[in-house]
Parts: structure tokens; sequence; C-alpha cells
């Protein structure tokens, strides 16, 4: 079938058209990503102007010395920590819902986020094991999710398995997990249930400069790892079957991502706590503004959770000057009404 | 050529399809025909290596599936050069046409599509009639376009052995004849093994090089239409009383008769009297 090379130029010119809306796409969530972060440096107990905090984020023009220090000393660490790990959440519910082909999917729905949970609960319980808090908690959190994770593997290796299987796993371990929480809250000092409490409801205000370095090299690892498979994951999506008839190792891409997404969403729910709703909604945004070639869904679900997470952030700042609600209830909050807007909005066709 | 041994094949415990042995001609259209639940669609499953061989094996090109080849790497390079299209068509994803068909070219792939390789996939897309979807998005086709351009992401491939499971039951009459039409002329040019499931016995007899009847987790019969088409075997296999002509051309139609068809009337009172 050789025909002269003119023949399909329209289609082709058409097709890269396609693929330089979805860059605008990307760059204007990338902008919106940026006016966010700035706002959420800006905003805090002593409010300051977004010209003076873009100064001292980029060392340069005149500002306060005070300014210096709350910027760089204490908001920004956390700015960025909202960034590294809504990114996070965004990739790892991105290729949940990739490997799983069902947009339910999410760490969260699928009780790594509970797992978590339950491991931090549990170590403030037993009194961190003769660790500091600070590492003893993010320790069992990890963990926790990684067992998690084990069971999800162990489910997606078997050879028979399909994916319903694997959903409903995921639920069973969601409600396993959430119930051992409770019972470990009805057990413990009401000091100790404030405290699991606090951590259940996701804060980004414990960032220190370290973990912020951990969620952020890891979350840049694993999802260039997966922006390479993109291909094999945009197959993945017509079917297992048929991703296997297009040469794809369909159990070992499962294995694969499943073991990338849960290292990427332990680390981010080890530090920051329980934040639900980022990975379910971010992907969803991502496949209605540029559609599922993965190329440009992974990178816009990272964005979108970035943005979602910052956005979160000012949000929980603001609603009453000078309280500071946890960010995992703002996303909560503000997630629902978007994500019904998102399923009933009507659907543009062109992208 | 691909040389069936022998084959068993078993769904968990219970055994689908037993004794096949048969070989499977390149260059040659195979359609396979019988009545619902015989596992014609077990069949193409396992020429994929999906489903695991009780017993006997499979011989193609110089590789051979056998009883516990079921390792990954074997499974991957049995399959490298096969394009199998499974039966449904239900596809949910925000793709494009042309993505959808690009992604037939999986393993040549890079993270920038070269724009040799979406000529080559409007190519295929053209020839199978449906250029002009390029852009839709899949969602929003019918269940015969869709077909078409999963047949299309097939034609993109580039197989040397060709598995279509029911490719033509959502498709109208036209389409029907264009896409089969399409599969003969790509099987001999390009010298395949194609192995497509049937429901019309007619189409059947009309694109089949070699015919392969299965009933009961059996081979019945195989061989040119001509050859092992038989008012006795279809009807059996069916069980429905039928009737064969031959048209014009000299191929067989099949014309199954109802309770009520004069025919079957005017035998039974052949019959009484």
């Amino acid at each position: 079938m050789t025909v002269p090379v003119t023949e399909h130029q329209d289609a082709i010119v058409r097709f890269r058209l396609r693929e330089r809306r979805r860059w605008q796409w990307l760059f204007i969530f990338f902008l919106l990503t940026l006016v966010t972060f700035v706002l959420d440096v800006a905003t805090g107990p002593s409010l300051l102007s977004p010209g003076e905090v873009v100064r001292s984020i980029l060392n340069y023009g005149d500002r306060d010395s005070m300014t210096d220090s709350i910027v760089r000393g204490l908001r920004l660490p956390i700015a960025l920590m909202a960034l590294a790990v809504g990114a996070s959440l965004g990739a790892g519910g991105a290729q949940m819902q990739t490997l799983l082909n069902n947009p339910m999917a999410s760490p969260y729905t699928l009780g790594m986020a509970a797992a978590a949970g339950f491991g931090a609960a549990a170590m403030l319980a037993v009194g961190g094991l003769g660790l500091h808090d600070m590492i003893a908690v993010p320790l069992g959190a990890f963990v926790f999710s990684m067992v998690a994770a084990a069971f999800l593997f162990f489910l997606a290796s078997m050879r028979r398995t399909n994916i319903e299987s694997i959903i409903l796993g995921g639920i069973a371990l969601l409600f396993l997990f959430q119930s051992l929480i409770s019972l470990i809250q009805f057990i413990a000092s009401p000091e100790l249930s404030q405290q699991i409490l606090f951590w259940l409801f996701g804060s980004l205000t414990k960032t220190t400069w370290p973990t912020l370095g951990i969620t952020t090299l890891v979350t840049i690892a694993c999802c260039i790892l997966l922006w390479l498979d993109s291909w094999k994951l945009a197959a993945l999506r017509m079917g297992e079957m048929r991703a296997a008839s297009l040469g794809v190792n369909v159990r070992r891409l499962r294995i694969k991502v499943l073991v990338i997404v849960a290292v990427m969403t332990a680390t981010a729910t080890s530090f920051v706590g329980v934040i639900g709703f980022i990975g379910l909604v971010a992907p969803h945004l991502a496949r209605v503004s540029v559609g599922e070639d993965q190329r440009f869904y992974l990178p816009m679900s990272m964005l979108s959770g970035a943005l979602m997470l910052s956005a979160a952030s000012v949000l929980s700042k603001s609603i009453i000057p000078g309280a500071l609600f946890p960010v995992g209830i703002v996303t909560a909050i503000v997630g629902v009404p978007f994500l019904l807007w998102l399923i009933f909005a009507p659907r543009r066709r062109a992208r | 050529m691909i040389t069936l041994d022998n084959l068993s094949i078993a769904h968990g415990q219970k055994t689908i399809m037993q004794g096949i042995s048969t070989t499977l001609a390149s260059g040659q259209v195979h359609v396979i025909i019988g009545p619902n639940g015989t596992g014609k669609s077990t069949l193409l499953r396992t020429l994929f290596a999906d489903l695991p061989l009780q017993s006997g094996r499979i011989c193609w090109q110089d590789k051979i599936l056998a009883p516990g080849h079921h390792r990954s790497r074997q499974l991957q390079q049995w399959r490298h050069d096969i394009a199998y299209m499974p039966q449904d068509t239900g596809l949910d994803v925000s793709l494009s046409v042309l993505e959808i068909v690009v992604l037939g070219g999986l393993e040549t792939l890079t993270l920038h599509i070269d724009s040799s390789l979406l000529e080559q996939a409007m190519d295929c897309l053209q020839a199978a009639g449906i250029a002009e979807l390029a852009h839709r998005d899949i969602g929003s086709l019918s269940g015969g376009q869709r077909q078409m351009v999963l047949f299309a992401q097939v034609l993109m491939r580039n197989a040397r052995m060709m598995l279509l499971d029911e490719p033509v039951s959502a498709l109208d009459l036209h389409h029907q004849i264009a896409m089969l039409d399409l599969v003969r002329e790509q099987t001999r040019a390009r010298n395949l093994v194609t192995v497509i499931v049937l429901h019309d016995l007619n189409l059947a007899c009309q694109y089949a090089d070699n015919l392969l009847i299965f009933s009961h987790g059996r081979l019945q019969a195989s061989g040119a239409p001509l050859a092992v088409i038989t008012p006795q075997l279809i009807s059996h296999t069916y069980g429905v009383a039928l009737d064969i002509v031959y048209d014009n051309g000299g191929l067989p139609l099949i014309q199954p008769l109802s309770r009520h068809h004069p025919l079957t009337i005017k035998n039974t009172l052949r019959k009484e009297a």
C-alpha cells in the first residue's frame, strides 16, 4: 500500500494541530498552577502581596526581610509540597484508572490510603517503637500502604484474575483498614485519638525540606517511568485482550504500574496524611481536556492534581482568616461539586 | 502453515474441544463455523495463546505451543506476529480513530509520532474505506464503524497470522463484503494465515478457502466449501432442516427451511404419502 506522501497531508496537519492544542492545554494549566502556587505562598496569617512573594522566591528586587523569612522559611516548602503531592496523587489516580479500566479507581478507593492511615494510627498508638514521631508515623504509613499494594499485586499476578476482582479486593481493603482505624481510635485515649484524627485529615503543615525533597524526587522518577510507557498504557485502555494482541505484555505492565503507583502514593501519603479525591478528579479533568493520549494525559493529570491541591491549600487558609482547615477536608468539599459538574456538563467533542 | 496436532482445550475443569488435528495453510482464508458454544472463539484464543492447552500442540513457523507453555516470555514470542481481533467491540476510551489505528504500530511507536506512521495509519483507514472518520472520537461511532476501525488497526499490525472473531457481526451488507474482500486480498498479498469465525454460512462459503465445521467440541469436517457442505452435515450440525442450492458461480447457498416453508410442507406430505 504505497501512496504518494501528500495524499493524507490534510489528515496529518489536523492531527498535528490537535497535538498542538493539547500542548496549549498543558501550558494553560501550568500557568494556572503557577498562579495558585504564588497565591498559596501569599496567603496565611500575614497576607503578603503576590508581587512581593515572586520577588522573594526569585531573590530579585526590593522586599522586606520579614517577607523572606516567612516565604522561604515557612511557606515555600508547604506550597511546593502541595504541588508535589497533588501531582503524585493525580498521576497515581490516572494510572490506576488506566490499569483497571475503571474511572472509579484511585489509590484512595482501592484502600491504599486507608492502609497508610492505619499504619500511621497504629504507630501513634504504640508510641512509635522508640522512633521519633516524625519518622515513625510516615514509616508506618508507608509500610502499610505497601502491604495493601502487595495484596493488590498478588491479585493482579494470579493468572486468571480479571479487573473486577482487583477492584473488589481493593474495596475490601478499604473497608478493612477503615474499621481497623476506627478500632484503634475507639481503644485509644482521647488525646491520641485526636492526634490520629488530625493525621487522617491530611495536612501539609508538617512539611520539611527533606520530606519535600523525597516526595518530589520519587514523584518525578515514577512519572518519567510511567510516561515512557505511554503507548502501552494507551493500548491497555482498549482492553487487556486487545493490548495483548498489540504486543503488550499485559501481566508485566500491570505489575510494573502497580508498583510505581504504590511507591509514589505511599510516599506522598506517608508525609501528608490521607488526601482523598484528587486521585479521582484530576484524571477526569485531564481526560476531558486532552483525551487519553497518554503522552498528554499523564502530565495533564499531574498538573490538574497539583493545581487542585494548591488551590485547596489557598482555600483552607482563607475560608476563615487566621484559621487553618486541614487541606484534606477542603479537597473533598470543593471536589465533589466539581466532579459532578465534570460528569454532567455537556461533553465537547473537539479536542 | 500452522499445524494443530491432536489438540485438547479446557476452560477451567471443563474440556471444551478435543482431538483436533488439522493444518492451516498460508495465503488462505480459513473460516470456522458451527453452532453457538462449540468453542469457535475458544479455538481462536488458543491460537493466540490466551488459553492453556490441555494436550496436543500447535506448530507455526519455527515455534511450538504445547501444554505448560505459559511463561510470559514464551507467550510474547508466540504472539509476536499475530493480529487478533476479539469479538466484543466495547471501547470506552477517549481516543480518536486515527490514534486507535496508530496504536496498531505499537512496537515502532516512539513518544513523538513519526509522520510516516500517520501516513501508514491513514492508508489503513482508507483501505477500510473509513478515512473520513479519522478525527472522530471512537466513543461517538456506531458499533459497525468501530468494528471497521478495529479492523484498520489489525491491518496496521503487519502480522503474519490474522485471527478475526466474528469481524462482520455489526456490519451492514456493504461493509461485510468490503471487509471480507480486503481480508482475502491481504491474505493472498502478504501470504498470511487467516482464521475467521463467521456465523453467516453463505458468507463463509463465499470467502473460505478452507471451511472448518465444528460441533460438540470436535472438528466435524474441513476442506473447500464445495467439498464439505452437504445437507446432511449442515443439517445435523445445526439441527435445522435445510436445502442446499448452487448459485451461478457454482458456490453452495444454504437455505434454512422453517417449519412453515413450502418445501418443508411438501417434504412432509411426500413422507406421509
